[in-house]
């Protein structure tokens, strides 16, 4: 969607991150000064847990290029176990879109701790890589006249 | 001679007049003859003459769990918000469940839409339902004037012809691939029970289109859903889909137009079937009530499989099992997650 002044197509990305973690895990990414492709756009959420089907389906649907969605390790949860439940409808949700003909990789999904600053870092290299090589997204894009 | 059926609406017709005669429910739930051949029409007896209307046949196609949470509060007595609950023991409801209703009303028990001691459930061993649309495509899209049933057999009438269709040819999908016929909770059961049926392959549908590259899946999917007139009837004819406000109709945000906008209609429906996710029992009300014949089953279907596979559980089958949503393992499969990928090797 997205274009530089050269004119060369750069993917938008919405990041959904947990506050606990994957937040501070970006933000620990920026103090450290790692670099990382500049195409994310962040929002934050209190837990993964917070993310429902709706936030990542409008995203897609608003003309984002890609998803990720970034919560607490498995066990290290502020609020327990909000990403256990999570994974499960992530899982189902992953499924159902590539089964209808998402492509593998327009929505992604990672386990960033507070202390991951690099980690963070490659996640989103290596996202922002894969959209890049899918191109711009066009299926579930709304487009208004 | 009387078929399966005959016998079996008129034991249900002694049931329900047993039940409403002996004040044991207010209410019985099931079906009356519609006023279309192959159309019948859910209905509530409230006294015991009405029981002589009640009918059983191959046409019962929409779920009548999808009634049950309403017709229960509709017999408590009124009160408003914050008042005390009433005293004594509500009035209870007679319900006919067939292997996938009954399983919808555990699944409605377990989220607490249905109070399990309000409900005497009548279960009836599924034969498998017919899709009216199969036999009309069957006589060519003629109009049909009269069907009339035998054990084995439909006899298709119409105007200028009439025809034998065999009924196993014409019985829904969903039916075809069902392996829980038997009511998994019943109170008073009418028939024998069939036990577990064994399907060869019950996922055949949604391995036939996992087998295609992701654009061709986009394209099935795009092409297979184009006809739907967002007339809600798969909605409303679920019975999980007891919001008091649907997605759907919800302004702020507004998650999906109003309009047939292709996207809004394609994330109607993987956001529909999302819902349902670890809780359908796949009895096909969507795809009965639908009136342009779109598939959206095959997307339960699809979560049903994945929830089989990935959490072991399959929806309704017992009270005491949560609903796969409502839990989780912590050694549940992470291969999609892109930070697990190498250690875990990719489970999916």
């Amino acid at each position: 969607m997205g274009t530089t002044s050269e004119n060369k197509w750069e993917p938008k990305i919405v990041a959904f991150l947990c506050n606990w973690c994957s937040y501070a895990g970006a933000d620990l990414a920026g103090v450290s000064r790692f670099q990382y492709p500049p195409n994310i756009r962040i929002i934050r959420l209190p837990c993964s847990g917070r993310v429902s089907a709706n936030m990542i389906l409008d995203a897609l649907r608003s003309g984002a290029d890609g998803v990720l969605v970034s919560g607490c390790h498995p066990g290290d949860c502020h609020y327990i176990s909000g990403n256990l439940f999570a994974r499960r409808r992530f899982a189902l949700l992953n499924n159902l879109l590539e089964f209808v003909g998402i492509e593998p990789g327009r929505v992604n999904f990672s386990w960033v701790s507070a202390s991951e600053g690099e980690q963070f870092a490659e996640v989103v290299r290596e996202v922002t890589e894969t959209v890049k090589k899918l191109g711009p997204s066009t299926r579930l894009v709304k487009n208004i006249g | 001679m009387s078929t399966a059926n005959q016998k079996i609406t008129e034991e249900i017709r002694a049931q329900a007049e047993r039940l409403l005669s002996s004040g044991e429910v207010e209410a019985f739930l099931g079906y009356e003859k519609g006023s279309l051949p192959m159309s019948v029409r859910p209905f509530t007896a409230r006294k015991p003459e009405d029981a002589g209307r009640l009918v059983w046949n191959s046409f019962c196609v929409l779920n009548l769990a999808n009634y049950l949470p309403a017709l229960l509060k509709s017999l408590e007595p009124p009160r408003r918000p914050g008042d005390p609950p009433p005293e004594g023991p509500l009035p209870r409801v007679a319900v006919v469940a067939t292997g996938c209703w009954s399983r919808n009303i555990v699944v409605q028990i377990r989220e607490n839409q249905v109070d399990r001691d309000r409900v005497t459930i009548v279960g009836v061993p599924s034969r498998g339902m017919v899709s009216a649309m199969k036999v009309r495509a069957a006589v060519n899209g003629r109009e049909i004037t009269a069907v009339t049933e035998e054990d084995h057999l439909l006899l298709v009438e119409g105007n200028g012809f009439r025809q034998e269709i065999n009924r196993w040819d014409v019985v829904r999908d969903n039916c075809k691939t069902c392996r829980h016929p038997d009511p998994v909770i019943h109170d008073i059961l009418i028939g024998k029970k069939a036990g577990q049926r064994q399907v060869q392959e019950p996922f055949a549908q949604v391995k036939d289109i996992e087998s295609k590259d992701s654009a061709r899946r986009w394209q099935w999917f795009a092409e297979a859903f184009e006809s739907c007139i967002r007339c809600y009837a798969c909605r409303n004819a679920c019975p999980l889909c007891y919001c008091p406000t649907c997605f759907v109709d919800d302004s702020r945000p507004q998650w999906v137009g109003k309009s047939t906008d292709r996207t809004d209609t394609l994330l109607f429906h993987l956001l529909r079937a999302y819902h349902c996710a670890g809780r359908c029992t796949d009895c096909g009300s969507c795809e009965s009530a639908c009136p342009v014949g779109i598939p959206m089953r095959l997307l339960t279907k699809k979560l049903n499989m994945d929830v089989l596979e990935m959490y072991g559980s399959e929806a309704g089958m017992s009270l005491d099992e949560p609903l796969p949503l409502t839990t989780y393992d912590p050694s549940d499969p992470q291969g999609f997650v892109l930070t697990e990928r190498e250690e875990k090797g990719g489970t999916r």
